[in-house]
């Protein structure tokens, strides 16, 4: 730390006016990247590299690890489970990216213009990011029984059935509550890059004699682009995360219907103690996230993100 | 404190918020917004419901919990499920949660703000490769990565101690830290850089005088965003601890589930006290809270 404070300071006194230039230009050390560096090595791309070694290994969790080529790989690909998780993911991304992007998007709008009750509605919409997925999961479980909760609460049969445990409509309920927790955090991005478009724009549009719903089109949706492509990108690839609220929720089940990929990889390597084959799962994981990242940067086209990201 | 909640963008844009801050209220002369409000209320209820449900069943009894209609206020509230979840260590696991955040986030801010100093401030070769791999990182489901994790844990003889939940918490939160922190630290105008150094300022004090208080809304949020996902994390602790002295408050919920599944309303009651202190910062803290996720993931 004292050499940090020193160095700069002795380049300014010797060349008085081409070492000052120089000592602008260069800029700080990168030496302090290095303890953020060094943990995120250490904690993630050591990690990362793992998991792919322990793919071509065999191991229960305690004992020995022994390489084993390709055996892991094997199991994992010929499990029809495999398939079924993938497909799983697949259809919890799609339906809670369907079902999040609209809601949020408008309740952005809406909450990013003044209205009565401002301050009250404030603080409810938003709750929901307080809440941690174990206790969302819990809550949701009660809410859902079909003999204490809000089926028989309400006097409304329909909704008074086993949702839980029906594996046809347990995927649904599953949207529903991802959507229940994660809406309030996605508007609140939407509300952002909403107040950051230029009131002019809609000042010209009023004097042009342009409707709300004209506006929306033709004003609100072009400039949210980045902010979608934000938003979507959480969405999308935090739906790899949604592991706690579906193992609190359904623990997979019934059956195999919620059983998505992250938690198919920890029963696999903590239940079933087959670190090789979780450790596969766990490669064709981050081979899917980086791939969904990517093609959505690349979708957004030129923006900052995408630009450094393409330089990677 | 209230002001610059409002400008978290301050040092830079100084023309943008007052355009900001108008238009919503010219929008909110001209007609109502019918549609949108319909929708407003509609979710507003969806959100309610089940916070509600979850209040007035933590205060039933068991025998009122079988008989009472669900959606129903007890006739006769109680706080005994409160008492139970009290008195089965609630304070002991509230403390780990509370030693993990405090614990993760204060590192983890304290190195990312020191890499995004040196990202923005800084040239060459290795900062910008630093700072790709930072966004890559961003990109990583996190899940991937906790086999080897949980294996190197377990060689360094933490598995089932506070630092084995700490020291990954750290490093994940540092690419969004530095995202964050790098995008509002390029918003502080060179100039100030400029006259400092000139004044014979080193690196270090120019991060810690200039760039911190410049960019203290962001760290700010990025705190308070790292502090959500940490307190509220389940995996970690799901793996890589085992025994009731290093429980966190997510795992306890789950495992008093897994104790009292007949008891419903304790298990609600003790989700309840689980939420109530985020629910007592966010009500003090909203605006900060709120502002500050907002710019910092619209920017």
């Amino acid at each position: 730390m004292s050499t940090a404070t020193t160095t700069p300071r002795r380049e300014l006194g010797t060349g008085r006016t081409a070492g000052t230039r120089r000592t602008l230009e260069k800029g700080p050390s990168g030496w302090l990247a290095v303890p953020a560096l060094a943990f995120f090595m250490l904690f993630a791309i050591l990690p990362l590299l793992g998991v792919l070694f322990l793919s071509f290994t065999s191991w229960d969790g305690l004992g020995e690890i022994r390489l084993d080529g390709l055996s892991s790989w094997n199991t994992v690909l010929a499990d029809p489970v495999t398939g079924n998780a993938l497909l799983v993911t697949a259809k919890i991304m799609f339906f809670s990216f369907i079902v999040q992007a609209p809601i949020s998007l408008l309740l952005g709008v809406f909450t990013a213009a003044s209205q009565k009750y401002r301050a009250a509605l404030a603080v409810l919409y938003f709750v929901p990011l307080l809440l941690s997925s174990a206790a969302v999961a819990i809550a949701f479980k009660a809410l859902l029984d079909p003999n204490f909760g809000l089926g028989p609460g309400l006097g409304l049969p329909f909704l008074a059935q086993d949702w839980l445990g029906n594996s046809d409509l347990v995927l649904f309920v599953v949207v529903f509550v991802i959507a229940w927790q994660f809406v309030p955090f996605h508007t609140l991005i939407y509300q952002g890059g909403v107040r950051q478009i230029p009131a002019s724009l809609y000042e010209a549009a009023q004097i042009d004699g342009a409707g709300r719903i004209q506006q929306f089109f033709n004003i609100t949706l072009p400039q949210l682009k980045y902010t979608m492509i934000t938003s979507s990108t959480l969405m999308v690839v935090g739906s790899l995360a949604y592991f706690d609220l579906i193992f609190v929720l359904t623990a997979g089940g019934p059956g195999y219907s919620t059983r998505l990929l992250p938690l198919h990889m920890y029963l696999t390597g903590f239940k079933a103690n087959d670190m090789g084959a979780a450790s596969a799962l766990g490669v064709i994981l981050v081979v899917i996230g980086l791939a969904l990242a990517l093609f959505l940067q690349r979708l957004g086209g030129k923006n900052r993100n995408a630009s450094q990201l393409e330089g990677a | 404190m209230t002001s610059t909640t409002e400008l978290p963008t301050a040092p830079a844009a100084l023309p943008q918020p007052a355009t900001t801050r108008r238009r919503p209220s010219k929008l909110g002369r001209s007609r109502p917004n019918f549609l949108g409000g319909l929708g407003g209320w509609i979710w507003l209820a969806i959100i309610i419901v089940p916070v509600y449900y979850v209040v007035i069943t933590s205060l039933k009894n068991q025998a009122g919990f079988f008989t009472s209609n669900p959606m129903l206020p007890p006739a006769e509230p109680t706080l005994d499920n409160y008492k139970l979840v009290l008195e089965n260590d609630f304070a002991k696991y509230f403390t780990n949660s509370l030693i993990v955040t405090v614990g993760s986030v204060v590192p983890a801010l304290f190195v990312a703000f020191m890499a995004a100093y040196a990202i923005v401030r800084g040239k060459g070769r290795f900062l910008s490769w630093t700072n790709n791999v930072f966004l890559l990182g961003l990109a990583i489901p996190l899940h991937a990565t906790i086999i080897p994790i949980y294996w190197m844990i377990t060689k360094a003889h933490m598995y089932d101690t506070l630092l084995a939940l700490i020291l990954p918490s750290i490093a994940f939160a540092i690419p969004v830290s530095v995202l964050i922190l790098s995008n509002f630290m390029r918003d502080v105008p060179n100039e100030l850089f400029e006259s400092m150094r000139l004044d014979g300022c080193s690196d270090w004090a120019m991060m810690w005088r200039l760039a911190l208080p410049m960019t203290k809304p962001a760290v700010i949020t990025v705190g308070i965003y790292n502090a959500l996902h940490v307190w509220n994390g389940f995996l970690f602790p799901l793996i890589l601890t085992q025994s009731p002295d290093t429980r966190v408050l997510p795992l306890s919920l789950w495992t008093f589930q897994g104790e009292f599944s007949v008891n419903i309303p304790a298990v609600l009651a003790s989700v309840v006290l689980a939420t109530l202190p985020l629910l007592v910062i966010y009500v003090v803290a909203r605006r900060q809270l709120l502002s500050g996720l907002t710019a910092g993931f619209s920017k």
